[in-house]
C-alpha cells in the first residue's frame, strides 16, 4: 500500500502544489487523480516516483519511507507511463520495452524475450518489433510505453495522462485493455486524468482534487456519483449524474417476460399464442433467435413477417453482464418503451419494459446497493 | 580557359608528385594538423557542450561564446600568434583549435538542449542515472546535429590550415602562398583545387560517418 | 617611426581610417549583394519543395571551398582586385541567406497562412505583409552569421594584393616587425565584427517588438535546423 502522509508541495515562489495530502493508495487496484488544471494531481504522482521531492510529509511503500532508498533503486521498481510514451525515437520498439529490463542486469536475449511477450499482452503485432516510434500510430506509441513500463514487472504503476493524447476511438480502446491486462496482473495503479468520465471508467477508487492541491474526495465512483461530498464534486462530476450512476447497477436482478416473442416463420396460431393483453407488441426474431424487430400482434401476418415494417428494437443489453443504465438505454432507444435482453450469442433471452426497468432502478437505491462496477 | 589550363598542368608536372613540396606530402601534412586539431577541439567542445546542453546551466556564456568565435578574424590571430610565439606548430595550432572550439560547442549545446523533453524524463522515470540519460538518450539523438556542427568545425580548420601557410605552416596552403609570391599560377590554382577537394572529402566523410552512427529511427527525414 | 597609434606604413598608400573603410566596404557589399539574390532564390525554393534539397546540396558544397581558394582562382578572371574579394563572400553570404530566408518563411503557421488568404490577402502581399516579418527574426540571423562572417574573412583579401582592408596591415606588421600593426589589425576587425553584431541585435528588436524576449523554442530534431545551425559558427 502506498500511504500519502500529509504531503505539501510549495515552490518558491510561492505556489502551492499540493496541499496537506493525505490519502492511501489500496493495492492491487487502479486509484485515479482527477481534477482541473492545476490542482496538483500529476505533482502527487511525480512525487511518488521522487521525480518531484515534497517539501513537507512522507511517502511511504509498504511502510517503507521511499526517502530511504536510492532514487533509481525506486524508480526501477515501478512502472513509469507518459502523455506521449516518450518512447526513445533512436531505438526499436523491442529494444525500448527492454530497457529497464537491461537496466535491471538482463542479458539481451532475456529482455528481448520478455519484450515479445509483453507485447503481445499489450495487444501489438510481433512484427512491430523492429520498427522504430516514428513509424507507429499514437495509439501504438502509448501501448508501447504501456508494455515498457511493465517489462520489469513491477508492482507499481505510474500513469500520468497516458491516453490524453490519442483520439476518443483509440482512447476507448486503450483504457478497455488497461482493465483488461489489470484483470491480469493485477497491479497497483496510481493513474492521473482531467477526465472525469475516464476515472469513473477506470477507477477503483477516485481521487477528487481542487485547484491549489486539495483533495475535494476520495472514494468508489459510484460513490463518488452517489454522494459527491461538495458543490466543486458535483459540478466536476457534469451532467446526468444520476444516469451515470446506474452504470453501477447490475441489470441480473431484472425480471424479463419470455412471452411476447416470435420467430419470424410463426404460425397464426402460435402468434395468437404469444399474444398478451399486458403487452402490446411483439417482438419477432430470426429463426436463430436474434431480434429483428417489434410488432403489433393484429399488424403480423402468419407466414408473411416483412422485417423492414417492424419497430425498432433499439439496443440489446446483455443480460446479467450490462448495467441497469444499459438495460434503460434500450428502452429508451425503441419507439415501444421496451428493452431488449440478449445472451452473449446475440440470441434474445427476454423483454422488458421501462417501468420493470424504472422499479428496478428504486429498489438498487432502497437497498443501498453498489455493485462492482458493471460494463456500459 | 586558363584556370583548367593551369590545373591540368599542375598535376601532369610529375615532378609535383615527389619530394618534401610534393602532392601526398603536403596533403599529408595538411590532414594531419587538421585532424589534431579537430581532435583537440573537439575534446574541449563536445564535454562542454554535452554537459551544458544537458544541464541546460550556462546558456549565456555559450551564447557569448558563439559571438565571440565569429567575431575573431581567423587570419588576424593567425599572425598575432605568429608575432607574439614565433614559428612552429603551436602558433598555428592555437588559433587552428581556438576558432574550431565554438562551432562544436555551441552546435552541441543546442543539439542537447533541443532534445524532446519527453523520453528525457520517462528514461529519468524508469530510473536511469544522469550519465546514463544524457548518453543513452540525449546523445543518441542529439547526434545529427552535433555531427553537423564538427563537420563545420573541421571545414573550418582546412580552411584556416590552408591560409596558415602565410605564417610557414606546411600543408596544401604552401602551394597558394609560394604560387602567390613566386607568380607561379599554375601552382596557386592547382593548390586551390586541391584544398577544395579535400573540402569536399570531408563533407563527404561526415556524411559517412552520419549515416553509420544515427540510428535509422532519428534519421528519418534529415537531408 | 614617429607619432600615433593609428599611423599607417606609406607603402599601404592609405590611413587607418581608409583601411576600416576598405574593410567595411569589402565586407558589406557582398552581404547585401547576397541578400538580394538570395531572396528570391529562397522564395522558389519555398513554393517548389522538391528544389530546396538540390539547392542545400549546392549551398553546403560551396560553404565547403576555403576562402583562399575561391580567391585564388579568380584572380585568373578579375584579377587581384577588391570584387575578387566580394565574390566570393557575396557567394557566402547567399549561402547563408537561402536556408535561413526558406526556415523563416516556412515557420509561419498554416493557420496564420490560411487566415490571411480567407481575408483576401493575395499571394505578393501575403508575402510582403505576413511571412517576411514573420521571417524576419530568421533573416535577421542570417545577416548577422553573413556580416561578421564577411568582415573575418576580408583580412584573407591581403594576400590577393592588399585588398583586404585591415588585413592589410597584417603583413607589415610581419615585414617591419611591428606588433601594434597586427594588435590595430585583429582588435579592429574584431571591434568591427562586434559593432556589427550589436547594431543587427538591436535592428532586430526594433523590427519585431512583438517577439517575446528570450524565449528557448525547444526545437524538435527533425526540423531542418542543423544547416542552419552548422552554418552559424564556421568562420573562414
Amino acid at each position: 500500500m502506498i500511504r500519502i502522509d500529509s504531503v505539501t508541495k510549495r515552490y518558491p515562489d510561492g505556489t502551492v502544489a499540493v496541499d496537506n495530502l493525505s490519502l492511501e493508495i489500496p493495492d492491487r487496484a487502479i486509484t485515479v487523480f482527477v481534477g482541473p488544471s492545476g490542482c496538483g494531481k500529476t505533482t502527487t504522482l511525480r512525487m511518488i516516483n521522487r521525480m518531484i521531492e515534497p517539501s513537507e510529509g512522507t511517502i511511504t511503500i509498504d511502510g517503507k519511507d521511499i526517502t530511504q532508498q536510492p532514487v533509481n533503486t525506486l524508480r526501477r521498481s515501478m512502472g513509469y507511463v507518459i502523455q506521449n510514451a516518450g518512447l526513445f525515437q533512436h531505438r526499436t520498439i523491442i529494444d525500448n520495452i527492454a530497457t529497464v529490463p537491461r537496466l535491471l542486469g538482463w542479458d539481451k536475449a532475456k529482455a528481448r524475450a520478455r519484450a515479445r511477450e509483453l507485447m503481445e499482452r499489450v495487444g501489438l503485432d510481433g512484427t512491430l518489433a523492429k520498427r522504430y516510434p516514428y513509424q507507429l500510430s499514437g495509439g501504438q506509441q502509448q501501448r508501447v510505453g504501456v508494455a515498457r513500463a511493465l517489462a520489469a514487472d513491477p508492482p507499481v504503476l505510474l500513469m500520468d495522462e497516458p491516453f490524453s493524447a490519442v483520439d476518443p476511438v483509440v482512447r476507448k480502446g486503450l483504457q478497455d485493455e488497461l482493465l483488461r491486462i489489470q484483470d491480469e496482473l493485477g497491479k497497483t495503479i496510481v493513474f492521473v486524468t482531467h477526465d472525469i468520465d475516464e476515472a469513473v471508467k477506470i477507477g477503483t477508487m477516485v481521487a477528487v482534487m481542487r485547484t491549489g492541491g486539495h483533495l475535494a474526495q476520495f472514494a468508489p465512483p459510484a460513490e463518488l456519483l452517489s454522494n459527491p461530498s461538495d458543490a466543486f464534486v458535483e459540478d466536476f462530476l457534469g451532467a446526468d449524474r444520476g444516469i451515470r450512476r446506474l452504470s453501477f447497477f447490475s441489470s441480473a436482478g431484472l425480471d424479463l417476460l419470455t412471452t411476447p416473442i416470435v420467430a419470424v416463420d410463426a404460425t397464426a396460431a402460435q402468434i395468437a399464442e404469444r399474444s398478451t393483453k399486458d403487452v402490446p407488441y411483439l417482438l419477432v426474431t430470426d429463426v436463430d433467435g436474434r431480434p429483428l424487430g417489434w410488432s403489433e400482434p393484429g399488424a403480423l401476418t402468419a407466414g408473411a413477417v416483412d422485417p423492414a415494417r417492424l419497430l425498432p428494437y433499439g439496443r440489446p443489453f446483455e443480460h446479467g453482464k450490462e448495467s441497469l443504465r444499459a438495460a434503460l438505454d434500450g428502452a429508451v432507444l425503441s419507439p415501444t418503451g421496451w428493452a431488449v435482453a440478449v445472451g452473449a450469442d446475440g440470441r434474445v433471452t427476454g423483454v422488458v419494459s421501462q417501468q420493470t426497468i424504472g422499479e428496478a432502478i428504486r429498489s438498487a437505491h432502497a437497498e443501498g446497493r453498489s455493485d462492482e462496477k458493471v460494463a456500459g | 580557359m586558363n584556370v583548367l589550363h593551369f590545373i591540368n598542368s599542375f598535376f601532369s608536372d610529375s615532378s609535383h608528385w615527389h619530394g618534401y613540396d610534393g602532392i601526398p606530402t603536403r596533403l599529408r601534412e595538411h590532414v594531419q594538423y587538421s585532424l589534431i586539431a579537430l581532435a583537440i577541439a573537439a575534446a574541449i567542445g563536445l564535454p562542454v557542450g554535452l554537459l551544458t546542453g544537458h544541464t541546460g546551466r550556462g546558456g549565456n556564456t555559450v551564447a557569448f561564446i558563439a559571438t565571440a568565435g565569429r567575431a575573431l578574424p581567423s587570419f588576424g590571430l593567425l599572425v598575432l600568434m605568429f608575432v607574439l610565439l614565433g614559428l612552429g606548430l603551436t602558433p598555428v595550432m592555437i588559433p587552428l583549435v581556438v576558432l574550431a572550439v565554438p562551432p562544436i560547442l555551441v552546435t552541441t549545446y543546442e543539439a542537447v538542449r533541443s532534445v524532446d523533453p519527453s523520453p528525457v524524463d520517462a528514461a529519468r522515470g524508469m530510473g536511469m542515472a544522469e550519465s546514463r540519460v544524457l548518453f543513452q538518450v540525449e546523445l543518441p539523438v542529439a547526434l545529427p546535429l552535433i555531427l553537423s556542427g564538427l563537420r563545420s568545425a573541421a571545414i573550418q580548420i582546412v580552411s584556416t590550415a590552408t591560409i596558415a601557410a602565410y605564417v610557414s605552416l606546411g600543408g596544401l596552403g604552401r602551394y597558394i602562398v609560394d604560387g602567390l609570391y613566386q607568380r607561379n599560377y599554375e601552382k596557386v590554382v592547382g593548390g586551390a583545387t586541391l584544398v577544395a577537394v579535400l573540402a569536399l572529402v570531408t563533407l563527404g566523410f561526415f556524411g559517412l560517418v552520419a549515416r553509420f552512427t544515427v540510428s535509422p529511427g532519428v534519421r528519418r527525414s534529415a537531408p | 617611426m614617429s607619432g600615433g597609434l593609428f599611423d599607417i606604413p606609406s607603402d599601404l598608400q592609405n590611413t587607418y581610417w581608409g583601411l576600416v573603410g576598405q574593410h567595411l566596404r569589402e565586407a558589406l557589399i557582398p552581404v547585401v549583394a547576397g541578400l538580394v539574390v538570395a531572396l528570391p532564390i529562397a522564395q522558389l525554393c519555398v513554393r517548389l519543395r522538391w528544389l530546396y534539397p538540390p539547392v542545400l546540396w549546392v549551398t553546403t558544397i560551396l560553404y565547403a571551398i576555403p576562402s583562399l581558394a575561391f580567391f585564388v582562382v579568380l584572380i585568373d578572371y578579375t584579377g587581384q582586385t577588391e570584387t575578387t574579394v566580394m565574390i566570393p563572400l557575396g557567394v557566402y553570404s547567399l549561402v547563408v541567406f537561402v536556408p535561413a530566408i526558406v526556415d523563416g518563411v516556412r515557420s509561419v503557421p498554416q493557420e496564420t497562412l490560411d487566415a490571411a488568404t480567407a481575408m483576401g490577402l493575395g499571394p505578393v502581399r501575403r508575402y510582403f505583409q505576413v511571412q517576411l516579418p514573420i521571417a524576419a527574426p530568421a533573416i535577421i540571423a542570417g545577416l548577422r552569421v553573413a556580416t561578421v562572417s564577411s568582415i573575418s574573412l576580408v583580412s584573407v583579401g591581403m594576400l590577393i594584393g592588399n585588398q583586404g582592408g585591415l588585413g592589410n596591415l597584417l603583413n607589415d606588421g610581419m615585414i617591419y616587425h611591428q606588433n601594434r600593426l597586427v594588435w590595430l589589425s585583429v582588435i579592429g576587425t574584431a571591434v568591427l565584427a562586434i559593432l556589427a553584431d550589436a547594431l543587427l541585435v538591436v535592428v532586430r528588436l526594433l523590427v519585431t517588438p512583438w517577439m517575446p524576449r528570450g524565449t528557448r523554442k525547444p526545437r524538435p530534431v527533425d526540423e531542418p535546423e542543423p544547416v542552419t545551425a552548422a552554418l552559424e559558427d564556421a568562420v573562414r
